[in-house]
């Protein structure tokens, strides 16, 4: 099985209707991932792409049993709309979103812990590209034919950088179990630890890529709990090493703040615990070859 | 998004805290009419700029007279105020902020910040005020008290008196300090504050609590919902290629170097810069054109790359997934021809129609270098740099 999603795993899109839910939908459709229906308020009865629309998140739940979510839905209401799939119980969602306000996402984060542990949602994003589990299916926004199906995992803030990692990894052959999107906001859903973790537990996945960047504590927790806990190799690269202090670099989050947010302090902080760092993004494939070449040495 | 010390004690006043009586002046005579209805004997002229200390760089004078005053208003306005958080380039001072001056018995720190770690809004106070809270880390970390907010409830009047306690006040100057918190918290919650900054925060010789200066920052994502925090944008101190780049939906970042740069994706467009660097050059700017950019919109970013005039070549990076490169190549065509670029242009495309785009690129007879990886672009980009005569030093 894959990371989380799978053939069968049934999912709704939330802001189904609007021209980008539609547009990504097809998309999803068309790749085989299983799209059972969507949310827009306001819409429920209609039908949408030969799916049915629910005005709530929770009517949809109890109509086609889906049991994910993805979010289109725009920055202003895009925060209730996670909770209320949270509360519908959603069993993980992916937030694609950009520009929703950091004290929502605050309200989120804080919302979500009323629930126990087995019926916590989990939160991929906002503002990421969405998670592709080749083979089986995906919830996003990437370019799908750059993924084969294989073993590596990969986990990233950045859309774009991540579809770099894939395709340098498809050229030497190399293909992916799960590729995670984790986005670019300061307060965030799972955090990388959260996504080494499933990749630890995952009989499918053998090594993994972590993609990071400036700002936030998030790598180095990450690489702290890899070295402790993880018993497959791990790659990374943090992006922004010739950003300027106090300049947010495109992404909400991409700032260097405070002490330990710079790109130069997290790689020596990977190097630490024993990550095979990769040195500038044309080097994704090469490194990745490397670490299972020695893996399978070993 | 950056607002003035008179603006952020502005909204502050509206939350109840307690500041000096003070007012704004354009010009050198509207300063000494502001001392003299201000009153009192001794005032303070501060330039309103968007970075802290401006004390040490000679933005804020202490005087005696409107004489004095008016003399302070004409040396600052219209000069460029260098601090070590503005870079050479300084900050243009237009605006000057009289203020009555008052009898400190105690200086102190108050700041609020979204926390990454604890994903919450976090306060964090000290008894050494004055100084920057870097230092007050370095030097005194011992007196910084920091208290994390949960989002469901608000801030809890005791956390506030206990923060109080903790700087060590006395009994009488507990509540003002507790009421000064709780305003700022309100302020910094109802504005969708990212830093709120009193330093220094002083009870004055009569037992009162006020902010002498407030620095305030807010989140860029939620101004859609802040129209009055909008509309306290000052564009004078921006860097005006990112005012250019942004008041047409791009999100731009002006940087020291010679190679001009247009990227689809925030960490992509990181990660360009990056190699870049590794390569030998230096970048002029951060650029991510979003996506879905059309052919309009690759022109645009060629408009505002070229609003630097260091920029010596061009190198376009794109990896499409929602974009599209056959439409960024008719981009980079159309901005060749209408824009009217000369430089040396490096296009690196992958991605969705990507052998659409290198069709047209290659059929348009434009003299254009064409790089097939990220590293291949990036070494293409810096010898073109390099061949057009580019020498700066690394930065």
């Amino acid at each position: 099985m894959a990371v989380l999603l799978t053939k069968d795993t049934k999912v709704i899109v939330q802001g189904f209707t609007g021209k980008i839910g539609t547009f990504h939908a097809e998309d999803m459709i068309r790749y085989g991932t299983k799209v059972v229906g969507g949310v827009t308020p306001s819409k429920g009865g209609q039908m949408h792409l030969d799916l049915p629309v629910f005005n709530t998140v929770r009517g949809a739940v109890e109509e086609t049993g889906a049991e994910a979510s993805i979010v289109f839905v725009p920055p202003p209401f895009a925060a209730d709309s996670i909770m209320e799939a949270a509360d519908a119980g959603i069993k993980f969602c992916v937030c694609i979103t950009d520009g929703i306000p950091a004290q929502d996402m605050m309200r989120v984060k804080r919302y979500m812990r009323r629930y126990r542990q087995e019926d916590k949602m989990r939160l991929f994003g906002p503002n990421c590209a969405g998670m592709i589990s080749p083979g089986h299916g995906f919830m996003g926004i990437m370019p799908t034919n750059i993924y084969e199906q294989g073993r590596i995992g990969i986990v990233a803030r950045s859309g774009t950088l991540s579809y770099e990692a894939a395709s340098q990894m498809l050229e030497k052959g190399i293909g992916v179990s799960t590729s995670i999107g984790i986005g670019g906001d300061p307060i965030n859903g799972s955090s990388f630890k959260d996504c080494l973790e499933l990749f630890e537990a995952d009989p499918e996945t053998d090594a993994v890529v972590m993609i990071g960047e400036i700002g936030g504590p998030q790598e180095a927790e990450a690489a702290r709990w890899a070295q402790k806990n993880m018993s497959k190799p791990v790659a990374a690269y943090i992006a922004g090493a010739s950003a300027p202090k106090g300049k947010r670099m495109g992404h909400a989050g991409a700032i260097v703040s405070t002490e330990g947010e710079s790109a130069a302090e997290k790689i020596e902080i990977m190097k630490e615990c024993g990550i095979h760092v990769v040195p500038h993004p044309s080097a994704f494939g090469e490194v990745v070859e490397e670490m299972i070449g020695a893996k399978q040495a070993a | 998004m950056d607002i003035h010390e008179y603006q952020a004690k502005e909204l502050l006043a509206r939350h109840g805290v307690n500041l000096p009586r003070g007012g704004l002046a354009y010009s050198p005579e509207q300063a000494a009419y502001r001392a003299s209805e201000i009153g009192g004997e001794r005032w303070a002229v501060k330039a309103q700029i968007h970075s802290g200390a401006r004390g040490k760089a000679g933005g804020v004078k202490l005087c005696d007279s409107d004489k004095a005053v008016k003399q302070a208003a004409e040396e600052m306005l219209g000069k460029r105020l260098v601090t070590h958080q503005t870079g050479p380039e300084g900050k243009l001072v237009n605006r000057l902020y009289i203020e009555e001056t008052v009898d400190i018995a105690q200086e102190l720190y108050l700041g609020f910040v979204l926390d990454r770690k604890a994903e919450r809004i976090m306060i964090i106070a000290s008894s050494s005020g004055g100084m920057e809270v870097e230092e007050i880390a370095d030097k005194e970390p011992e007196s910084l008290i920091k208290t994390v907010v949960d989002p469901g409830h608000g801030l809890q009047e005791f956390q506030a008196r206990e923060i109080a306690y903790n700087l060590g006040l006395e009994y009488k100057v507990v509540n003002r300090m507790v009421d000064t918190i709780l305003g700022c918290y309100r302020a910094f919650r109802d504005y969708d504050g990212s830093m709120l900054e009193i330093n220094p925060l002083v009870i004055t010789g009569g037992g009162s609590v006020m902010a002498l200066d407030a620095k305030m920052s807010f989140d860029e994502n939620a101004l859609f919902r802040r129209q009055e925090i909008s509309e306290l944008r000052d564009k004078s101190q921006e860097d005006p290629r990112e005012t250019f780049a942004s008041d047409r939906g791009l999100s731009y970042v002006g940087l020291n170097g010679e190679i001009g740069c247009i990227i689809n994706g925030a960490g992509l467009a990181m990660a360009t810069l990056d190699m870049i660097k590794i390569a030998g050059g230096e970048p002029a700017n951060f650029l991510d054109i979003g996506g879905g950019a059309s052919p309009d919109r690759v022109a645009k970013s060629f408009r505002a790359v070229l609003q630097d005039e260091n920029v010596k070549v061009i190198f376009v990076n794109i990896f499409a997934g929602i974009n599209r490169c056959d439409w960024v190549a008719e981009g980079v065509i159309k901005a060749k021809k209408e824009v009217g670029v000369s430089l040396p242009i490096i296009v690196r495309l992958a991605g969705t129609n990507v052998e659409k785009g290198k069709q047209i690129l290659a059929d348009s007879g434009e003299d254009i270098i064409v790089a097939d990886t990220l590293k291949e672009g990036a070494e293409k980009a810096v010898k073109a740099w390099k061949d057009a005569g580019g020498t700066k030093a690394a930065a």
